[in-house]
């Protein structure tokens, strides 16, 4: 409803019919304007879009060539000149994994909080803004505090548990922020209803608010993946490494204390760090990581709107 | 069930015992879990600064020098200088340019979404505005590395295509998906009857966007502005890939430069840990918290300034 519809006047005109106005000089100038303006704005959209499509399809051009199954399942061969991405795949999946384990709870359980039990308060506004600045921090900053917290303090060292609770405390906003979208959309007179047949706080959550916003927080937490599949900065001084030795299509490579690789960490070590890599090799990896994250929002998205169309209030 | 009955005991069947400390448990458990958004920012402060404290006291370190000087030698033999004016310009340099790139685009997108296109088309380039934003930094670095620099030296002649120009326009593709969503949240939030008034007025779309919209969402868009700002700031990988890295106060827009965020990012892995250099690294780190913190809590005032109205 916000983009109102409004009858043009040159419509009008045109038709020709004598009860119309005719449009004064003022009202040309009026409406050359706004067809300008529209003409404008459109662009600008255009100039938002059009660069994502010409870059995707710039790499994934030039990442042709080494694009195949192989590259999937091989491991970096001959000095990471050459070969595939496998161990960084695995990494990555392993530091999503562990990620999601330790966040999705608690920032599920802050959201009801924030949704169900909290007043409308200045401890409220408190938690509020420290979940906004919580989400602000620069990603470098949470690696200093990854390294400083898990990686010496607390002695895990640099591993895959070090990594993904960085990560996890990184992209907790996140789950936090969609989940209360999900728990608020829920309408006031169904817990009303709940509360009143003698159900606590709790069991109304449990039997009412929960299994009506579980999609919702569905979409937040596939979002949160997205996110975290992506994230360089915090992993690389808490858990990442350039290269690790795996064996082609090797499921479990890493213990939680080990170093691992990941996608976001090889593509950037592909492109700065290593001489005399095949040229097509580090565009794959960015075509996969970009594919990877891409399809993960894809899937949130489309969810969203499946959800929204079979509302039932 | 239990009927009502004059007894005074209670009307409702009681529920065993372990349910309702279960219960109670759990919502410890949840209130908990909702503080701890506090307490991670608290830790996040607290870890970081507990490293880079030691520092403080070292005759080698300076506030004012640390501050206002360009000297960043931070692993010289004779005469160690920790300046990081260079990168604080650095930083300023290119998140500037960054947002002035942007801001007009992402405010013409959120106008055209917002105001001016029809149900489909809106749907559509909300979609792509949350696919853009999800493209991770480290990708956006690396087209920055191999496309846009490669066009920059082409276009400009400029000797290096990593430079302020290149990380401007990176980052100002990252930060455009931001500042258009979040402004167009707050041109969402203008009640339709403001522009059912300027309607019944004889206004067209332009004139209601200039005359009514933007004075009245004008709070909104500039907390979009700071959050985008404040994104540009923090962002890491991208500009550690895209600016180049030479510690200097630029004299033009095709000047390599290096930002805090990036010095962090690249000297970390070198610097041995507890050393001087790491702990002034962390240093650097309180000092992007703190720039990122005023500039988040700043956008919050600005929003709840139309909240009160």
């Amino acid at each position: 409803m916000n983009s109102p519809r409004i009858p043009s006047a040159t419509t009008g005109t045109e038709s020709g019919s004598a009860s119309r106005f005719t449009a004064t000089p003022f009202v040309r100038k009026k409406e050359r304007r706004e067809a300008a303006a529209k003409w404008i704005f459109f662009s600008m959209a255009a100039a938002m879009v059009l660069p994502l499509l010409w870059l995707v399809s710039y790499i994934v051009v030039r990442a042709m060539p080494s694009l195949s199954l192989d590259f999937l399942l091989d491991p970096p061969l001959r000095g990471m000149t050459e070969g595939g991405i496998w161990p960084a795949l695995v990494g990555t999946i392993y530091l999503i994994v562990v990620a999601l384990a330790i966040s999705t709870p608690i920032g599920v359980l802050a959201a009801i909080y924030l949704n169900e039990y909290a007043r409308e308060n200045w401890f409220h506004r408190v938690i509020s803004m420290a979940v906004i600045n919580l989400a602000g921090v620069p990603s470098i900053v949470h690696a200093l505090f990854g390294l400083g917290a898990f990686v010496y303090a607390a002695q895990f060292g640099y591993s895959v548990i070090s990594a993904a609770l960085t990560l996890a405390i990184m992209t907790m906003p996140v789950v936090i922020t969609s989940t209360r979208e999900a728990l608020a959309s829920v309408p006031r007179s169904f817990r009303e209803a709940c509360w009143n047949v003698g159900a606590t706080r709790w069991q109304t959550i449990k039997a009412v608010v929960l299994p009506n916003s579980v999609g919702g927080i569905l979409t937040g937490i596939i979002l949160e993946v997205s996110r975290t599949a992506g994230e360089t900065a915090p992993i690389m001084f808490t858990g990442a490494v350039f290269y690790k030795a795996v064996e082609r299509g090797d499921f479990f490579p890493y213990q939680l204390n080990d170093q691992c690789m990941a996608l976001s960490m090889h593509l950037f070590a592909l492109s700065t760090q290593v001489p005399g890599v095949k040229p097509s090799l580090p565009f794959a990896t960015a075509v996969i990581l970009l594919g990877v994250v891409l399809a993960v929002n894809a899937t949130s998205i489309t969810l969203r709107v499946w959800l929204r169309n079979r509302k039932k209030w | 069930m239990a009927l009502p009955s004059l007894t005074g005991k209670s009307l409702r069947p009681a529920r065993p015992l372990w349910a309702v400390c279960g219960e109670k448990m759990l919502e410890l458990l949840i209130r908990f879990c909702g503080v701890s958004a506090i307490i991670f920012v608290l830790a996040i402060f607290f870890f970081v600064f507990k490293e880079a404290a030691p520092v403080l006291w070292s005759k080698n370190f300076n506030l004012t020098q640390f501050l206002c000087s360009p000297e960043w030698y931070p692993t010289s033999v004779s005469n160690v200088r920790y300046g990081v004016l260079a990168l604080i310009v650095g930083t300023a340099c290119v998140s500037g340019l960054a947002v002035f790139l942007a801001v007009p685009f992402s405010l013409g997108a959120a106008v055209f979404i917002s105001e001016f296109c029809g149900p489909k088309l809106k749907e559509v380039l909300k979609i792509v505005i949350e696919l853009l934003a999800a493209i991770p930094s480290v990708v956006w670095g690396f087209i920055g590395l191999t496309v846009t620099s490669k066009i920059v030296q082409q276009m400009t002649g400029a000797p290096v295509g990593v430079n302020i120009l290149n990380g401007g326009i990176i980052l100002a593709l990252m930060c455009v998906p931001i500042i258009a969503s979040i402004s167009e949240d707050a041109l969402k939030a203008v009640p339709d009857t403001y522009r059912e008034a300027a309607l019944a007025l004889g206004a067209t779309r332009w004139q209601i966007v200039y005359r009514v919209l933007l004075p009245a969402a004008k709070n909104g868009l500039l907390a979009a502005v700071l959050l985008g700002v404040g994104r540009a700031v923090g962002e890491t990988m991208a500009v550690l890939m895209a600016t180049g890295h030479a510690v200097n106060i630029p004299h033009g827009i095709l000047d390599s430069v290096r930002t805090l965020t990036a010095n962090i990012a690249a000297e970390l892995g070198e610097a041995p840990a507890q050393s001087e250099h790491y702990r002034i690294l962390f240093l650097t780190g309180i000092l992007l918290f703190f720039i990122t913190f005023v500039i988040n809590v700043t956008a919050d005032f600005v929003v709840r300034g139309i909240r009160q109205k």
